[in-house]
């Protein structure tokens, strides 16, 4: 299997959207494939060999992940998924220590299902903050140690962000959450792997693990919980008592060999791969910078995983842009509500108006992308704006010198 | 499957079959493609119809209406978002239930000596009155494969304006399967149960537009049912081996299989006793107790001499502890104690019954037992 | 994002692209929707002394299906007396292109965009009274 198979199949645009979903690498199916076949078993079933022989297959994978996150293996929890893995975070430590605290932080860029968490919560009784984030996608240190209080039993920040790639102080807010008693968990599902990550280092207490992000297979993920300080929590699923009872049901095998293995190759290939793709993400950048003028990096640049580029292309409308870039798979707003008008919630939490909200494309950058694919994609990009700006009464008026927001618009 | 079955046989198949080769070719063909469901793009589009064609192959095998299928995790994580998920205050579940069942109960109702629900108990637990009611009766148990009632218990829910669940994980391919039939509103399936991989179940609703409280919220994914980006390979697994379950319908060979199985332990060892022999069962099950000699015991010398079978259910921390199943049946402690489970695949052959048949009588011969005739491999 | 193979055709091939001297009064020009919403459409008419549209060009801000609507609409006013074209209505639109439901928006807008520039040259040419649309402001 070559590289351009899997970014480029007959018939398939050019696939740019890693931060919706990798393809799971070859070398992680190949370690995945006994255990479909020969090593099939049960792992909780010690009553013969196939289960012994998947037991030590999944605590082997537990190794894995625990050591790209600087974890032990028993603080690992095998799930379905980061979404399972962030419900059961905050869910879990808000219903254990609701009698002593009753507050949560977090911050208005999350995930929609660390967002949609904190509502339930908040339906419960429960009080929570959310956080803004300034232009450049990163919060406030200050207004966070503001914001959490003796009665805060969580702060819920992202590592990274899936839309815009920015990289929140983890360090720093690990600080401030040990200083006030408050337990720091973090969805990490775009950062493991891309970036350095160490739980004690940055004093994390629970973070969000995919599989499908980092090149392992999707329907598994992971939630690190901390062992000292002790973490506990209040499982989402119940009966069978599987994962030291914080987790129930079957564990697969062969997704958390695919975890393990994934996470093993990502740290092994991080710096090299972090170099490429940078460089690749800056040939991105400055080619499209060279065609066209008008657009506008969302979020930082510099403190962003390098296989993320979000941008705006003033004056052209994004549908019309995702029609005009058919040969390139890439997303405007995030997979979730991708399917939806409404323009994405992050651009508009770093005060981007709604039509540059609207114009915004995520460039996801990733371990199968070729600079061949780069260069094509920075032509067909550039072309693609170039056809819309020459129909775009905007960009007329642009250049005639009106300022667009100077007209009484009829909204409509 | 790769097994050498002149020197092993699995017949563990109830904690999980091996899966068919057609689903590992799909599975990791699929595995090696980008694309998530939710993505507008062709590579999403694309993942999107995979996922689809997999939803209506899973809802075929029950003739049920592919609008009313959410895919989850696993069957654990289906009975979850059935059972919290239809928010009725009061939970009645049989006493032999799944693990992942019993913890939503709030009653259990009892069984009779084969382990079927007691249905008039059933009948009074509801007329009692008090808060709404889900009942849950599993179609078939994984220790003994009894087949549960369960079109009568949910005429008797029904009955009372109670909704009904039904944990079917272990019958696809091993028993004639219809939700309408069944007349449940809820039904759980597991994927690898019936050859798909561990990662990816069902839950289907009779009623595709029944408001579920999803286990997982936080995005739109399952008609917003169930949150996060869906296990593509183990779902495209799940349809192709669903759709080899309807195409090769080896239930009746299987259960040949497992009644010469049968004959042949009993003429063996006359003390031994097949459990739940005289109820309908799964054609695959067999529940053979083996008084005086424990489980796990058992188990052990069988997996020393190449053979899989299990004591008890594979869950928890996977100890090997006294079956509540057979317990709840009411059986001796020294029947529930000397229990096995034997379970077939649709792939099982003569010779690996035959291996377990000689390693089993050799066993029992060496416990002191008396046994009939020379245990030798055909 | 099914489009269909018509949309994609006006999308890849717009008709009619182009300005018109907006301060000429032979030249009626509409422009209407919002930067905010995600369409803006500006169509131009250029109309014969006999009152007959004898030049129609359009820029779009918007979708394919924006674009397509209001491209096809360039084409279908061409020759058409003024009360021909503010005869067109948006489901003629939809109809032609097979917009889905969720782009009816954009063959309404189109519709409207047709009546504000009609209703400019209209007022520029001392005949108004008329009550079609107003343009955007």
């Amino acid at each position: 299997m070559t590289n351009m198979t899997i970014s480029r199949a007959p018939g398939q645009p050019i696939y740019l959207d890693y931060q919706a979903t990798t393809p799971c690498d070859p070398r992680v199916v190949e370690k995945m494939l006994p255990y479909f076949t020969e090593k099939f078993g049960n792992p909780h079933s010690r009553n013969h060999r196939y289960g012994w022989e998947a037991e030590e297959a999944v605590e082997i994978a537990r190794e894995q992940v625990a050591d790209i996150i600087g974890a032990d293996a028993k603080e690992i929890i095998f799930t379905s998924g980061a979404t399972e893995s962030n419900n059961l975070a905050i869910k879990g430590v808000a219903h254990f220590y609701k009698d002593k605290r009753d507050h949560i932080v977090t911050v208005v860029t999350e995930h929609k299902c660390v967002l949609d968490t904190c509502r339930h919560l908040e339906q419960e009784g429960f009080r929570v903050t959310y956080l803004p984030v300034g232009p450049d996608g990163l919060i406030d240190l200050a207004e966070l140690e503001a914001a959490v209080t003796d009665k805060t039993v969580l702060v819920s920040v992202m590592g990274v962000n899936n839309e815009i790639g920015v990289i929140q102080p983890m360090a720093e807010i690990g600080a401030i959450c040990r200083k006030k008693g408050a337990f720091f968990h973090t969805d990490c599902a775009q950062a493991v792997g891309k970036i350095p990550l160490d739980v004690n280092a940055m004093n994390i207490d629970l973070m969000s693990i995919s599989g499908h992000k980092l090149y392992g297979p999707k329907g598994v993920g992971a939630l690190y919980v901390r062992r000292r300080p002790r973490v506990r929590l209040v499982p989402l699923i119940n009966g069978g008592g599987q994962e030291r009872g914080m987790r129930s049901g079957t564990l697969s095998t062969p997704l958390c060999v695919g975890l393990g293995e994934a996470c093993r190759l990502a740290k092994a290939e991080m710096g090299a791969e972090s170099e490429r793709l940078h460089m690749l993400r800056d040939r991105l950048l400055n080619g499209l910078r060279q065609r066209l003028p008008e657009i506008y990096v969302n979020g930082d640049l510099d403190r962003r995983i390098p296989g993320n580029i979000n941008i705006s292309f003033a004056f052209v409308e994004g549908e019309g842009l995702m029609m005009g870039v058919k040969d390139l798979a890439v997303s405007s707003g995030s997979a979730c509500t991708s399917a939806s008008l409404e323009p994405s919630y992050v651009l508009r939490a770093l005060g981007l108006d709604a039509e540059m909200a609207h114009t915004s494309l995520r460039f996801g950058l990733g371990r199968f992308t070729t600079e061949a694919e780069i260069d094509y994609a920075v032509n067909h990009v550039a072309e693609a704006v170039e056809h819309l700006r020459a129909m775009s009464p905007l960009w007329e008026m642009h250049l005639d010198g009106v300022d667009i927001k100077s007209i009484e618009w009829a909204e409509h | 499957m790769d097994v050498d079955v002149t020197a092993s046989a699995y017949l563990d198949h109830n904690a999980g079959s091996p899966p068919r080769p057609e689903v590992v070719a799909a599975v990791a063909e699929v595995l090696c493609e980008a694309g998530n469901p939710s993505s507008v793009h062709a590579w999403g589009r694309r993942a999107r119809a995979r996922m689809e064609a997999a939803r209506a192959a899973v809802a075929r095998l029950l003739d049920a209406d592919p609008a009313g299928l959410v895919f989850t995790s696993g069957g654990t994580e289906a009975n979850a978002l059935a059972l919290a998920g239809c928010r009725r205050p009061r939970i009645l579940v049989s006493a032999v239930e799944h693990a992942s069942v019993l913890v939503h109960a709030t009653g259990t109702v009892p069984v009779d000596g084969d382990g079927r629900v007691d249905l008039a108990a059933l009948d009074r637990m509801l007329a009692d009155g008090g808060d709404p009611a889900v009942v849950s009766v599993m179609l078939a148990n994984n220790e003994t494969g009894v087949i549960q009632p369960v079109a009568d218990v949910a005429a008797v829910a029904h009955a009372h304006g109670a909704l009904v669940h039904c944990d079917a994980a272990q019958a696809p391919g091993r028993m004639a399967l219809s939700l309408s039939g069944l007349g449940v509103d809820f039904l759980t399936l597991s994927a690898h149960k019936l050859g798909g991989l561990p990662g990816a179940g069902a839950l289907l609703s009779a009623d595709p537009d029944f408001t579920l409280t999803p286990v997982l919220p936080g995005g739109g994914q399952e008609r917003r049912r169930r949150a996060g980006t869906e296990n593509l390979p183990g779902i495209v697994g799940f349809g192709v081996a669903a759709d080899d379950i309807r195409r090769r319908n080896a239930i009746l060979e299987t259960g040949d299989l497992r009644d010469r199985l049968e004959a042949r332990a009993q003429a063996l060892v006359p003390a031994a006793r097949i459990v739940g022999r005289s109820a309908p069962r799964l054609c695959n099950t067999s529940c053979i107790a083996l008084p005086g000699v424990p489980a796990s015991v058992q188990v052990m010398a069988l997996d020393l001499a190449g053979v899989m079978v299990s004591a008890g259910a594979a869950c928890s921390s996977g100890r090997v502890t006294e079956s509540a199943v057979l317990r709840a049946m009411g059986l001796a402690a020294d029947i529930a104690g000397s229990a096995i489970r034997v379970s077939l695949g649709p792939d099982s052959r003569p010779a690996e019954i035959e291996l377990f048949l000689t390693h089993w009588a050799e066993l029992a011969r060496r416990k002191g037992l008396d046994v009939k005739e020379a245990a030798q491999a055909a | 994002m099914a489009y269909s193979d018509k949309v994609i055709d006006h999308y890849e091939h717009p008709r009619n692209v182009g300005a018109l001297d907006k301060d000429s009064g032979d030249v009626g020009t509409g422009l209407v929707g919002a930067p905010a919403c995600g369409d803006v459409m500006k169509l131009q008419i250029k109309v014969s002394a006999e009152g007959i549209i004898e030049d129609a060009k359009f820029k779009t801000f918007g979708c394919g299906s924006a674009i397509a609507s209001s491209s096809l609409v360039t084409e279908w006013v061409k020759g058409k007396t003024l009360d021909e074209a503010a005869a067109i209505k948006n489901t003629d639109i939809a109809q032609e292109l097979a917009l889905p439901p969720v782009k009816i928006h954009c063959s309404v807008l189109a519709e409207d965009a047709i009546k504000a520039a009609i209703a400019d040259y209209r007022k520029k040419s001392g005949q108004s009274g008329d009550d079609a649309d107003q343009a955007a402001g």
